[in-house]
């Protein structure tokens, strides 16, 4: 006696007809390749498999990087690299040349130092704001709550936004008739025009940078402490050790390989930050700023001066610096995997 | 209001409190409201009027000031409360003002024009939606064509990507052959390589393919993630070999292996990257604003953009559009939130 089979269910018999066009092309697919297969063997089948993604890795990523190099060294408009003529080092020169180099206003290319100037300030005072509020955020959300995953969801909400919605968010909430002076307004403080003052719009791109992108580095912290064994911390309580003590004792140094990758990727997104504040601010006012991304996006595409050559020159520096941060977390990943190892 | 204080100040394990208490509860109840406020605000804001939007200070739901035909006069004329020389008030409607004195009628009674301060008067409002904010860029911009441009890159990119770094991911954990550690290095190595750093020569080799101006232009850089392959990959090889050479007796081909064993398997990590792939592509901003130049190709962010950087901002358009624009997001934010929060723990990509 066999058990009676349960007949589908719709979704079931929907289901499998939406995927009876996938099947027949499937199947279609295999009659080719089991010729191929036949002609290399099972271990040949690995380059088939691995073809379709390796070639478009090869054309969009490997390519691209390989005539970086070539565009960094050839002048003029054109984006044919066979109309383009080769100027050497010329770019890199232009990069470079300065009547002072204590004063970046006095460069060829000023729009480049402001743009390195301000990405500098950015990255430094964005990373150190974004670890300590992140860490906060993790330790709060690691302590026993009700409902922590309802509050872990609240933090990560911004996350998930693109750039351009957090720009429009943003800019209409620092409008002359926005939120923020609506709130302040309340306090007696007369309405201002946030994002036509040099200073708050700087301040501006770094909070709301902030806003956008805390959640996703307090989860990557709030999992490190989730792996810290708890009964470190019930030997501390036994002791009865202080819990400023625990925390900079046990807390800290368990946590320290988590928070230095999080503080390498933030600054490797630092570095390249572009979407959101192009939205917001478009660089201005003025250059107040104007970050490295857009400095190479204009550069090469937009300004009607356009140098596709010195933004690949500008391109690379700026793989040169994310390289040195890449290694950097790579070094880390692997006296980590050591540790663990051990 | 004892039952609730008690409540909400309630401590496991009736502790007394700490000062770490009040700050957890600061941090919590500032985040929530630094956290969803500006959205909230946002889609609150979709909702008014031009005129409404002009306010400050502004009110927080939609309101219209309302208006009455009134016998006699051909336009609708707005309505005020009056107070009245007696101390009622009135619902009066405006005929015109003269400086400080307003011409007003009673509705129901059109034949007697009453003076009023304009001091002693406010506008009747009534809450109202103003849904042609969102119709109207549908209907007469070409937002309807942007929204299906997002759809069509990111459905695309993202099935591409789930076949192609699948097949790939199945190479790298099930056969042996060499070149497999260079490949695999290659792809650890490009892991970091942004955008912003090739945007030039991709831009070059995308025009010498013809792609520019071309949704393919866009999608086709985007497939070939390195993440997707190496979370894959970390889940194949978890997959035991002895299901492969099972299948392989019974002269399985290797594709149907791969599509009848190896990706029903995975399917946990492919949902993951599936999830990840529609919110990377969906959000897509600067590769889409550099190949596409023509406006019926835009996608929905591009789209945005240029139309909030236009001199003359039509506001009411642009939020009722990022609210369309935020809706996918936040429906795969509610329901699958799980799945992204546990996916980022544990490889940390985003």
């Amino acid at each position: 006696m066999t058990a009676p089979t349960p007949s589908p269910t719709l979704t079931e018999r929907l289901g499998s007809l939406l995927m009876a066009p996938v099947h027949l092309l499937m199947r279609a697919i295999d009659i080719p390749l089991r010729a191929v297969q036949k002609a290399a063997g099972i271990g040949g089948m690995a380059t088939v498999f691995l073809a379709p993604n390796m070639l478009i890795f090869g054309i969009f990523v490997l390519l691209p990087l390989v005539i970086n190099f070539v565009y960094s060294m050839t002048g003029g408009t054109a984006f044919f690299l066979t109309e383009r003529q080769f100027v050497g080092a010329d770019q890199y020169a232009r990069l470079f040349q300065c009547a002072n180099y204590l004063d970046p206003m006095s460069c060829q290319e000023d729009a480049f130092w402001t743009a390195v100037g301000n990405t500098f300030w950015f990255v430094v005072l964005q990373v150190s704001l974004m670890i300590l509020t992140a860490l906060i955020t993790a330790l709060i959300l690691n302590r026993d709550l009700a409902a922590r995953s309802f509050w872990r969801a609240v933090f990560f909400f911004p996350v998930l936004l693109s750039p351009v919605v957090v720009g429009l968010i943003w800019k209409w909430i620092l409008q002359r008739q926005g939120l923020l002076n609506f709130g302040l307004y309340q306090f007696g403080v007369e309405p201002y025009t946030w994002l036509t003052d040099r200073n708050w719009t700087f301040v501006a791109t770094i909070g709301v940078s902030l806003w956008a992108h805390m959640g996703f580095y307090a989860l990557i912290l709030l999992a490190g402490l989730q792996a810290i064994p708890k009964d470190l911390y019930e030997a501390a309580e036994m002791d009865g050790t202080k819990p400023a003590r625990v925390f900079w004792r046990i807390t800290l140094p368990l946590l320290m390989p988590n928070l230095l990758v999080v503080v390498v990727l933030a600054l490797i997104r630092a570095v390249q930050i572009f979407d959101e504040v192009y939205v917001l601010t478009g660089g201005g006012p003025g250059t107040s700023t104007l970050y490295l991304t857009q400095y190479i996006y204009e550069t090469g595409f937009a300004s009607a001066l356009r140098n596709p050559g010195l933004a690949a020159a500008a391109s690379i520096l700026m793989g040169l610096v994310l390289v040195v941060l890449t290694l950097i977390q790579l070094g880390i990943g692997q006296r980590g995997e050591k540790k663990g190892k051990r | 209001m004892g039952v609730a204080s008690r409540f909400i100040l309630r401590r496991r394990g009736g502790k007394s409190w700490h000062w770490t208490d009040i700050v957890t509860w600061v941090w919590l109840v500032g985040g929530l409201i630094i956290m969803f406020g500006p959205a909230v605000w946002l889609a609150f804001s979709s909702f008014k009027t031009p005129a409404a939007l002009a306010e400050f200070p502004p009110s927080i739901l939609p309101y219209v000031t309302s208006q009455a035909t009134v016998q006699g006069y051909d336009k609708p004329l707005q309505l005020f409360d009056a107070k009245m020389p007696d101390g009622s008030t009135k619902v009066l409607a405006e005929v015109r003002r003269i400086g400080l004195v307003a011409q007003m009628v009673d509705p129901k009674a059109p034949g007697e024009i009453v003076r009023v301060n304009i001091n002693d008067r406010t506008p009747v409002r009534s809450v109202s939606f103003a849904t042609e904010n969102y119709t109207t860029p549908f209907t007469q911009f070409d937002f309807l064509q942007y929204l299906w441009n997002s759809v069509f890159v990111t459905v695309t990119a993202t099935l591409i990507t789930l076949i192609v770094n699948s097949m790939a991911a199945f190479a790298l954990s099930k056969y042996e052959f060499r070149g497999r550690s260079l490949a695999m290095l290659v792809i650890l190595a490009t892991l970091m390589v942004p955008l912003s750093v090739i945007m030039v020569p991709l831009y070059s080799i995308i025009s010498s393919l013809g792609l520019f101006n071309n949704l393919w232009g866009v999608i086709l850089p985007t497939v070939a993630t390195p993440t997707g392959v190496f979370i894959l990959r970390q889940y194949m090889l978890t997959i035991p070999d002895e299901l492969i050479d099972a299948a392989r007796m019974d002269k399985a081909s290797e594709w149907q292996i791969y599509w009848r064993i190896v990706l029903p398997l995975t399917a946990p990590a492919l949902a993951v990257l599936a999830i990840f792939s529609v919110v990377w592509r969906w959000n897509d901003f600067l590769w889409p604003l550099i190949v596409l130049s023509r406006r019926e190709l835009y996608t929905l962010q591009v789209g945005l953009s240029i139309y909030s950087g236009e001199l003359n901002v039509q506001w009411h358009f642009i939020l009722a559009m990022t609210v369309v624009t935020m809706i996918p997001v936040v429906l795969v934010f509610i329901f699958l939130q799980r799945f992204i929060t546990t996916g980022i723990a544990g490889t940390g990509l985003k």
